[in-house]
Parts: structure tokens; sequence; C-alpha cells
């Protein structure tokens, strides 16, 4: 089953009176339970596109379909409402929020669903507890290593339970063993939870985790190299 | 965890920062709380009776310091429609500390009571007012809360009036008291014999500091006060003479000019809150911006992300307005007997804590309006993209 679709997807960002072609017209199908890693030197647009997949941009032609729902055509607060429920992010800089601890950082998103503070508490305990750091629930950012910081970040993206979860350099900022941890975590989400997972990386270790791999040059998906 | 508590931990990500917010939205919040009762305290007429309608005061027209002679009282009498006249000045002294304020009149004891008759004293009290040389009386409250009993001596260190032996001791009988009228929440005043007071001061023998007149025909009252300030036109001591009603009016006036006063300080206290607290919350929200746009990525709308922002303004300003409520609340309680001495009642309405609670939201909201919409703004992609 084809989790997301993208046809003819262009983005130009307009920077002054110039304009960038960002992306020059993408079509790209992601099957569920996918890993897929998309790779390219800087400026070629894999974070753009994975921003359009996550709903956080809308394309400047083409269309955008993800788990069957058209992307362009939810307003802003449909999107935020769907990007809650159906998509997990990790970024490169883990983005946790420093004044929460790890246990309510992972429970932030859940703030935004009908359960009561004690099956937040429960579902984001459950979280940690897959990512191995159940024994930090209570420790915040600046205590964490970043490795750990990562693995609460995965927690925040995964405690909602969503199909899809798209990683933006997930392992730019940690050393190679630490890498390699959060790698095989992503794995385990992948082969054992069943999440589709669409990663951007620079690192061809990195990728070398992941079921396919996608080139990008200036704007264009050029080679399958898996 | 709830929204208000992550809106809690939001706040004190700089916590030096946010709590001298705090302390300086308390202060200002403690300020409007203390104020606000002065000022109610003044408006509720500072606890003084009725003022008697058909009652003149003849006062020194340039300044209540100026003494009048006391031979004006003949020709005050002499005046068509004048009734009778009495006097009375002002004494000023300390009794035992400066915070057991109250007003002390050296008076002609009949005279006075037979002139502010809604006064009521015994008449055996009055007998020996009148004939003890150095004979008091003490309204009642001011006798029950000093623990002054009739036969005492109470003595008063003269902070203006010296007496003729340059001491400034002076020595009461307390030989009566007396009751005031229900309405007068105020102690009333320590009456002495005028007699006593001329005849011992080291100056001024021979003078008042006003004339009471009663008169016949309330409605001439302007007339009769044009006549009275007639006779002392071109003397070394000129009169303005004017209704107690008229200058009960013009009391409040000068309380209307303090309402002014108070509310210029006031507003320039939160106006000064107002720019630091907005500036707490401008920097707070520009080293959050990534933030920010994690909550938009992980669902929250940007209405959401804008009402968590102002939430976080509301809140601040709403537990500095708190603290610094109770906190006056507080100090009300203690200060309060003292501030009763001089304005009759003082303490924190209703309608002023009512009116802190609205000025504190009013407060956050401006103060978290344009973070608010700042944040509500915010792109996703372009907020990350910055990082």
């Amino acid at each position: 089953m084809t989790v997301v679709s993208c046809k003819g997807v262009e983005k130009t960002f307009i920077k002054g009176r110039e304009s960038v072609e960002v992306l020059a017209g993408i079509n790209l199908e992601i099957e569920e339970g996918d890993f897929l890693a998309l790779m390219g030197p800087s400026g070629s647009g894999k974070t753009t596109l994975l921003n359009l997949i996550g709903g956080l941009d809308h394309p400047s032609a083409g269309s955008v379909v993800v788990g069957g729902q058209p992307l362009a055509e939810m307003s802003a607060k449909q999107l935020a409402k769907w990007r809650s429920a159906n998509v997990g992010f990790i970024f490169q800089f883990y983005n946790l929020l420093p004044v929460l601890s790890a246990q309510r950082n992972v429970e932030l998103p859940l703030l935004l669903t009908a359960l009561s503070g004690k099956q937040r508490q429960a579902n984001a305990a459950a979280a940690l507890q897959i990512v191995g750091l159940a024994d930090r629930a209570k420790h915040k950012p600046g205590e964490l290593s970043g490795g750990q910081q990562q693995r609460v970040a995965i927690a925040r993206a995964i405690v909602a339970d969503p199909g899809l979860l798209v990683c933006d350099e997930p392992t730019g900022d940690l050393d190679r063993d630490t890498a390699d941890e959060i790698l095989k975590l992503l794995e385990t989400l992948n082969g054992e939870y069943g999440k589709t997972i669409i990663m951007v990386t620079h690192d061809p270790k990195a990728a070398e985790h992941a079921a396919q791999v996608l080139r990008m040059d200036k704007g264009l998906l050029v080679e399958n190299a898996a | 965890m709830s929204r208000l508590g992550f809106m809690w931990a939001n706040l004190f990500r700089r916590p030096v920062r946010t709590w001298l917010t705090l302390v300086s939205v308390m202060i200002a919040f403690l300020l409007f709380v203390l104020l606000r009762t002065v000022s109610h305290s003044f408006s509720e007429g500072g606890g003084f009776g009725e003022p008697g309608i058909d009652r003149l005061m003849v006062s020194p027209k340039y300044s209540i310091i100026d003494p009048l002679p006391i031979s004006a009282l003949q020709q005050i009498a002499g005046v068509d429609g004048v009734l009778a006249v009495t006097h009375g000045d002002w004494f000023g002294g300390v009794y035992q500390d400066r915070a057991n304020f109250f007003p002390k009149y050296p008076v002609k004891p009949i005279p006075h009571f037979e002139m502010y008759s809604e006064y009521l004293i015994d008449p055996q009290h009055l007998e020996a007012f009148a004939t003890t040389r150095t004979g008091a009386v003490a309204p009642l409250a001011m006798a029950v809360k000093y623990g002054w009993k009739v036969g005492d001596k109470i003595p008063i260190e003269g902070d203006i009036w010296a007496k003729k032996d340059g001491s400034r001791n002076w020595e009461f009988d307390l030989v009566g008291t007396y009751a005031a009228p229900e309405d007068q929440q105020q102690p009333g005043v320590f009456l002495l014999n005028y007699a006593y007071f001329d005849e011992a001061r080291d100056f001024g023998e021979g003078t008042v500091g006003w004339f009471t007149v009663r008169i016949a025909d309330t409605e001439r009252a302007a007339e009769i006060a044009n006549a009275i300030d007639a006779l002392f036109t071109n003397s070394l001591n000129p009169t303005r003479t004017m209704t107690e009603a008229e200058q009960a009016r013009q009391f409040m006036q000068q309380i209307g000019d303090i309402e002014l006063m108070m509310t210029g300080i006031l507003a320039a206290v939160f106006f000064t809150i107002l720019l630091l607290t907005g500036n707490t919350m401008a920097q707070a929200l520009r080293e959050r911006v990534p933030e920010l746009a994690v909550l938009k990525t992980i669902g929250f709308s940007d209405g959401a992300v804008a009402a968590l922002v102002l939430g976080e303004a509301l809140l601040l300003c709403a537990v500095g307005a708190l603290f610094g409520t109770v906190l006056a609340i507080g100090a009300a309680v203690v200060i309060g007997p003292g501030m009763e001495e001089a304005m009759g009642v003082f303490e924190v309405s209703g309608s002023t804590v009512a009116s802190a609670l609205g000025l504190s939201a009013l407060l956050g909201l401006v103060v978290g309006a344009v973070p608010s919409f700042t944040a509500q703004r915010l792109s996703i992609v372009d907020a990350l993209r910055k990082q």
C-alpha cells in the first residue's frame, strides 16, 4: 500500500527579487513499512521534500498525498491536527524543550489528545521504555548526552503512534557509535513496529541502514541507489 | 503535565529574569492596592461626620497658620443673622509616640459643646471641663483605646506650642468623656481648655485658629459669610468664611486632586511594568523561536501556540498581581490601625482586589498580544531553517 505519493512536485522560494527553484518536479511513491534514505549534496532539496511530505509546507506545483490525504486540500489547522496523529518528526539537533524533563518532552504531543493525565504519563513512559531511556525519565535535556537526547526525541516522535516517521539528519550531530545505536533503533521501529521511515542523510553509512536509498541533485531525484 | 504546568515551566526557562519580573509586577500591584485603599478611604470622607448646615467656618484668608485675634469674636457675633460664635485652634503635640496620632483642639468648653450639640457630654463632665483650668475631655472611643480613665493625667509633648517656661511638656487632667455621632468613624478630637492653653503658651496669646459661627437662616449663609469677611477685608487678619458643607466640599476637591496624583503615580508605575514585562516576554519569545516551531511541527496549531504564549504573559501578571495583592492585604492589616487614626477607615475592599485582578488580566493581554501574534504567524520551515 502506498503511503506517500508525490506527483510533479515543485517548490520555488522567493528571495528578494530572485526566485529559487528547490524542487523541479519530483515523482515519488513510498510504500507502507519502507525505510527510505534520501541522500544528496547540500541544497539538493532533500529537507524541502521532507517538509512537504511531513505537511510542514506546501508545494508550488504538483501534489503530495500521504495516507490517502491530499495535503494541499487541508487548512493550516487541519494540517496541524493531521501531523499530530500521523507523522513523527526527528531532527538533527533533537529540538527538545530544555525546561521539561525527558518524560514531559515525550508527553508533549499527547497534550493535544483527549487522554487523561495518567494515560499520557503511561504512554510517555512506554515510549521511553521502547527507546531504552526509562531510567532517564526525570532528567532534563541538559543532563543527557547527545545520543540520549536523540532517543528522547524519537520517543516523542512515536508516542502518539504515527505510521510515518520523517527524520532530518538524525545522526548528523552524533559520533559513529552513537549514530549506529540510533540507526538500529530506527531499524527496530521500522522492522518491529511497522513504521514507515523517510530519513534525510549525508552519511552513506547511515544510509546503509535503510532498505532503499534515493539520491537527489538540483531538485530532482537522480538515481535509485538501492 | 497540564497545559498550565507547561506554561509555568516555560516561564522559568530563565529563572532569575522571571523572578525579577515577578517581583516588579508584585510591587506594582502592592502599590496599586495600597494607594487605591488610601484613595478609597479619602473618598469615603475620611470618616468625618455630616457637616452642620447651619454652621460657618471663619478661617484666615491666606494660610491656616495665620492666627486670628480673639477680639474678632465680638465683631463676628455682632453680624446680623449670627446666633453664636466660638473658636478653636490646632494644638498639634505628641502623646507618647508619633504613631498615637489624634487631633487636639483648645476650645471654650461650654460654647464649644453648645455649638456642636451632636456631640453628647455628661453635664457633670462639661462642668468639670469648664471649671478645671488644665481640664480636657476625650471621645469615649479614644479613652478606651488608650486606656484612660477620668482623673488620669494626660501628658502631651508640644511640637508647635511651648510653655512660657520653655518647657514643651504639657499635662492635662482628663475630667470627662463625650460621645461622637454614630456615623463618625474617626476617633474624634481631644479637647483642652483654651483659657489654660492661651495663658500658658509662650507666643500667640489672644489668638485663635478659627471661629465657628451658628446662623439663624441657612439660606442667608452666603450673605452672612460675606458680611463677616467684609469686617476684616482691610485688617491685618483678613478672613475666609464658608459653610461647613462648603469646607467639606473643598476638602473633597483636594481629595480629588490626591486621587489624580495617585492615578498619575500608578499610571507611571504600570507603564514601566508594561515595558519591563513586555521586554521579558519579547526576549523569551526570541529565545524560543525554534521551540515554538517544534511545537507547531508536532501538531500544535497556530492558535494553540499563540494561546500558549498569551497564557504565559497572563500567568506571569496574574501570579505577580496575586502575590502583590496578598502582600498589600497583609500590609493593610499591619499599618491599618495607624492609618485609621488619620483617615477613619483603612481596609482593602473587595472592589480594590477585583480591580487588581482585572488590571492584571489587562496587563497580561497587552504584554502578551504582540509576542502571541508573532508566535501565531511563525513559519515552521523558516524557524527551523534559522537554527
